[in-house]
């Protein structure tokens, strides 16, 4: 489809705030976002993101600092004027629509032909798999169905960017890793810069390109999952994506992730031991045993083991070994 | 007890001393002035053949249902501009709003009839203060006519329209809004091709409950229309009292209650009265 506006935009957001009264929900943000990116906005609630993207696409006045889509400022331009696709917490679909008419709408709109119309939405269809529903309303789909319109009425104006926020919140679990594949593939196909909002960190691993860790409306680390789950630079986020033991050592405090250590009956191991203590509780996961230790001293570590490698149980009580290579343990640059 | 409660739900036991209430209050008056309005002064359809024969009875008839037209259609428009102000206004003005809204149901219709006299009249204030400027030299005659009616009836029916409106409003979940103007319609777009459809089953609420409501009016129109704005509330009462006709009396009466349930009738045909009525649409 010929199309105005780029299929691609990439964002320039520059010393970006935002004030509530005296609350500062979003505290001089920078970020750039590159073209084709699926970049997420990941923290807990409260944290600014959402009140992000809303600057982004337009619902909410920018107290302080500019947003540059292709290099031109977008601040003063209206929500309506931006051509940012946009799916919604909860969906909002047109209740009173049929998904044909929901999908189309943008190009109604903007009074396109007829048949250009139907073209498109045949197209959007496809891509979402729903021509078998073409003449329901909204409330007569289920819940991964009605996310799937909310993402194809977003694309049908092809829109330099897609923001999504929390659109898988509604959905259960099993249904959630599904969607998350179709579209991180719709994503790959169409190429569309995507801004995904979510407080679900699983999701933020395995969706993204980079990831923005949000925390009281500041930016806390931005990179790829990779960086920010092996590198991560403060406490806030190596316990905010996955899990991690934190040990003080006499030149910082270090992050450990409770998969890298190994645990064996004292005295058994290989090496000399990096720590000894008493197992305080064993949880059965299936894959994994989670192992509580305690450690003399006071602290308490958490050891995630794969169940095939454990050759002598360990029960409670017994005293224990931990040993992991220097790799394994990163030192925070933030407390 | 036991072999009846096996045929008959005990639940009918509960609801039998109100189902006899209405019963004997209002269906049982109702039947009556079926059969009065058949039966008096002499039996047969005599009184229905009036209103073939009679022009003043149509007359009074046309003039009722356009009155009561021009009522609703103000009066849903007005309700429809304050629903929404109550809406997207802040929360303390909005209670404030709904105060004022209730405040007025609560004020006796003849005393809100009266002030319209006190302030619209030949000598009201509104008259009088325009002659002292010298904006006009003869009173506008505003009352005891069917502007004078008219406009008594808007502002007795607006807070009816309001909370039908309200209701509908409050329940819309305003990011569709967001959503239509994410994807490119200017305001006025949005407010005629989502606003508007998702608020119609509120709007017909508030046009048949205060058309409805307005069939009946007797007070407004017998002050404010002076004489001259005879409708159909009003004949009745004449032909109740005055003139003794019960069976005229009893036969507009069960054409007016006939007329409100064919409308009914012809709505439930369009759309599910049940969203209507406080129901969720789908």
């Amino acid at each position: 489809m010929a199309s105005p506006v780029p299929t691609q935009g990439n964002l320039n957001i520059r010393d970006l705030s935002k004030k509530f009264g005296d609350f500062l929900a979003v505290d001089k943000v920078n970020l750039k976002i590159e073209k084709g990116e699926f970049l997420t906005l990941l923290g807990p609630s409260g944290s600014g993101k959402t009140t992000l993207l809303m600057m982004i696409a337009g619902f909410l006045d920018i107290t302080a600092g500019d947003i540059d889509l292709n290099g031109a400022s977008i601040a003063n331009i209206p929500a309506e004027k931006r051509n940012f696709g946009m799916v919604f917490q909860g969906y909002a679909l047109f209740p009173h629509m049929t998904v044909r008419e929901n999908i189309g709408y943008a190009l109604s709109v903007r009074k396109r032909p007829a048949s250009e119309i139907k073209a498109r939405v045949d197209e959007m269809l496809d891509l979402v798999q729903l021509q078998d529903f073409t003449d329901r309303k909204p409330g007569q789909l289920s819940g991964g169905q009605q996310q799937r319109v909310a993402l194809a009425r977003a694309l049908s104006f092809a829109p330099p960017v897609l923001l999504l926020d929390e659109p898988l919140g509604a959905l259960d679990k099993k249904l959630r890793v599904e969607v998350q594949d179709q579209l991180k593939d719709i994503h790959d196909r169409i190429g569309t810069t995507f801004i995904y909002v979510t407080h679900d960190q699983e999701e933020a691993l395995s969706m993204s390109d980079r990831i923005v860790i949000m925390r009281d409306g500041r930016t806390e680390q931005v990179g790829t999952p990779l960086e920010l789950y092996e590198k991560p630079e403060s406490r806030f986020v190596a316990s905010f994506l996955g899990k991690s033991n934190f040990l003080e050592q006499p030149d910082g405090l270090y992050a450990l992730r409770p998969e890298k250590i190994d645990i064996c009956a004292a005295g058994t191991g290989a090496g000399p031991a990096r720590l000894t203590g008493t197992v305080r509780s064993i949880t059965y996961f299936g894959s994994m045993l989670r192992v509580m230790v305690d450690i003399a001293g006071g602290t308490e570590v958490e050891v995630d083991v794969d169940s095939w490698r454990i050759n002598t149980p360990l029960s409670k009580g017994q005293k224990v070994d931990l040993t992991w290579s220097d790799a394994a343990s990163v030192k925070l640059a933030r407390g | 007890m036991k072999t009846l409660g096996r045929y008959i739900s005990p639940g009918w036991f509960l609801v039998a001393p109100f189902l006899l209430l209405v019963a004997a209050f209002y269906l049982g008056p109702i039947l009556n002035i079926l059969w009065l309005s058949f039966t008096d002064p002499v039996p047969g359809v005599g009184n229905y053949r009036e209103l073939y024969e009679s022009d003043a009875l149509v007359r009074i008839i046309w003039t009722t249902v356009r009155v009561c037209i021009v009522t609703t259609v103000f009066s849903v428009l007005l309700g429809y501009v304050i629903a929404y102000a109550m809406v997207h206004a802040h929360e303390n003005k909005r209670n404030l709003m709904l105060g004022f809204v209730l405040v007025s149901f609560w004020i006796s219709i003849l005393v809100r009839t009266f002030s319209w006299l006190m302030l619209l009249g030949r000598n009201g204030l509104v008259n009088n203060a325009f002659e002292t400027i010298g904006i006009i030299s003869e009173p506008i005659a505003f009352m005891r006519n069917e502007l004078g009616v008219l406009i008594g009836m808007v502002h007795y029916m607006v807070p009816y329209a309001v909370l039908p409106l309200l209701v509908n409003m409050q329940t819309l979940d305003m990011r569709v809004m967001n959503a239509s103007r994410n994807l490119g319609a200017s305001g006025t777009q949005t407010f005629w091709r989502i606003y508007l459809p998702l608020t119609t089953p509120g709007l017909v609420a508030s046009t048949l409950l205060v058309f409805i409501l307005s069939l009946g009016f007797y007070v407004t129109p017998a002050v404010l229309g002076g004489g001259k704005v005879l409708m159909v509330a009003e004949y009745i009462y004449v032909q109740l009292l005055v003139t003794l006709q019960w069976g005229t009396a009893a036969m507009l009466a069960a054409l007016m209650l006939f007329g409100v349930l064919g409308l009914l009738y012809v709505m439930s045909r369009f759309m599910k009265l049940s969203t209507v009525f406080g129901g969720t649409a789908s």
